[in-house]
């Protein structure tokens, strides 16, 4: 039995982003499309940063996991554009950003708290950080570093 | 020269700017002044490596002669590359390596801006991706000069110096040839004297800011983006980024 689009989304939606596992590739946004075409499934994954070296692995993922239940053709295709945009991180995804550490994107230029205390005293101190998409900053009210995920 | 040719051509020039500077910052890795630059200079090259992987992968698409990105970065010699002679320059001092970033990121942005006008979708999608990155670079590049040439006597002294010493390299990339003439007129490119003057616009306010000098001279270096005559430093620069593929021809990851 072919298993309906909603059901291939709640799955997709149990990928972990590789370096952000609190969140899921459908949290991030960069699940463009799923259709199927013929008895072949095939995905639009649109990269967050071109080089960002998870995309590889994000591809991978989306396969093993699609095979694992039982969805035999899956084809990824890479979409570019409209360009990914931190816009389309979801509202469930964003709240997991921020209980993990994470301030989300704020179109200010910058997080609007502190995910850790919540103050609003922030000083930045890289506008890159361990990944493409994450800038360091740190609260001057807790003195905790924090990531920041960059707006784009 | 054919449409295509013209096309490919213009494309090796995009692909090969990002990649030989995308190359040039990654020899920072490890090796920056401070933790935070480190980072910052190693997603730089990254993002760039990443334009490359597109710019390149649509040449050899438009080549048809079933070449990969990999191929063209990798089994291409000095004279095939089409980069501008700004990018092969060496880093330098960190001064040199964030002027020229700055330099190339100033007409990058203009240039991606128009491109995503571009009359061909696969070239306005690849613009429009590398715009949001290339808008990050430039904020970051041109803080990062004004901070430093309006700092110490030192990192002024330093900036300026190498604002000297690339500045002749500048002019290439505004001046047109036969490739951009015939993608301006099949509603690729845009007119790069158009780009020149909000450039000169944008670098004037930064130098301006930074207190530094723009060297009163309007001599320009060419010939790497026609591949005419690149400058020593690529062939060095190649040795060390194509070295796997040519001790171990073929070898796959």
């Amino acid at each position: 039995m072919t298993p309906d689009l909603p059901t291939i989304w709640s799955w997709l939606d149990e990928v972990p982003d590789p370096e952000i596992p609190v969140i899921s590739v459908v949290d991030l946004g960069i699940v463009r499309d799923v259709a199927w075409q013929g008895d072949t499934l095939e995905v639009a994954v649109t990269p967050t940063y071109s080089g960002c070296p998870a995309t590889s692995v994000i591809a991978m993922d989306i396969e093993t996991a699609l095979h694992d239940r039982g969805v035999r053709n899956v084809k990824i295709r890479t979409q570019i554009a409209p360009p990914w945009t931190t816009d389309w991180l979801s509202d469930k995804g964003r709240a997991k950003l921020a209980a993990y550490g994470i301030a989300p994107p704020s179109p200010a230029g910058g997080p609007e708290a502190c995910p850790h205390c919540g103050s609003a005293l922030l000083t930045r101190v890289s506008q890159f950080g361990s990944t493409p998409c994450k800038a360091h900053w740190r609260c001057d009210a807790c003195l905790e570093p924090f990531d920041y995920f960059k707006c784009i | 020269m054919t449409d295509r040719a013209a096309l490919f051509e213009y494309l090796l020039r995009l692909g090969d700017s990002t990649l030989i500077l995308g190359h040039r910052v990654s020899e920072w890795c490890g090796h920056a002044p401070a933790l935070e630059e480190d980072i910052a200079l190693a997603n730089t090259a990254l993002d760039l490596i990443g334009q490359t992987q597109m710019w390149l992968g649509l040449a050899g698409e438009v080549e048809g002669a079933g070449r990969s990105a990999d191929d063209l970065a990798m089994l291409r010699d000095v004279w095939e590359f089409r980069n501008l002679l700004l990018v092969e320059q060496p880093n330098g001092d960190y001064g040199k390596t964030i002027l020229r970033q700055c330099l190339f990121d100033a007409f990058h942005f203009e240039l991606l801006t128009e491109l995503t006008h571009a009359r061909d979708d696969r070239i306005a999608g690849i613009a429009a991706k590398a715009l949001k990155e290339v808008t990050y670079h430039l904020d970051r590049s041109s803080e990062t000069v004004i901070g430093l040439g309006d700092g110490t006597e030192e990192s002024n002294a330093r900036l300026q110096a190498a604002l000297d010493l690339l500045w002749p390299y500048v002019g290439e990339m505004f001046a047109a040839d036969a490739v951009d003439a015939a993608m301006h007129k099949s509603g690729i490119a845009p007119d790069l004297a158009v780009l020149r003057s909000r450039f000169d616009t944008r670098i004037d306010a930064i130098l301006t800011e930074a207190t530094l000098t723009k060297p009163d001279s309007a001599y320009a270096q060419s010939g790497g983006k026609t591949g005419f005559r690149h400058s020593e430093h690529l062939g060095h620069m190649l040795t060390q980024m194509q070295w796997l593929q040519r001790a171990y021809p073929g070898a796959t990851w």
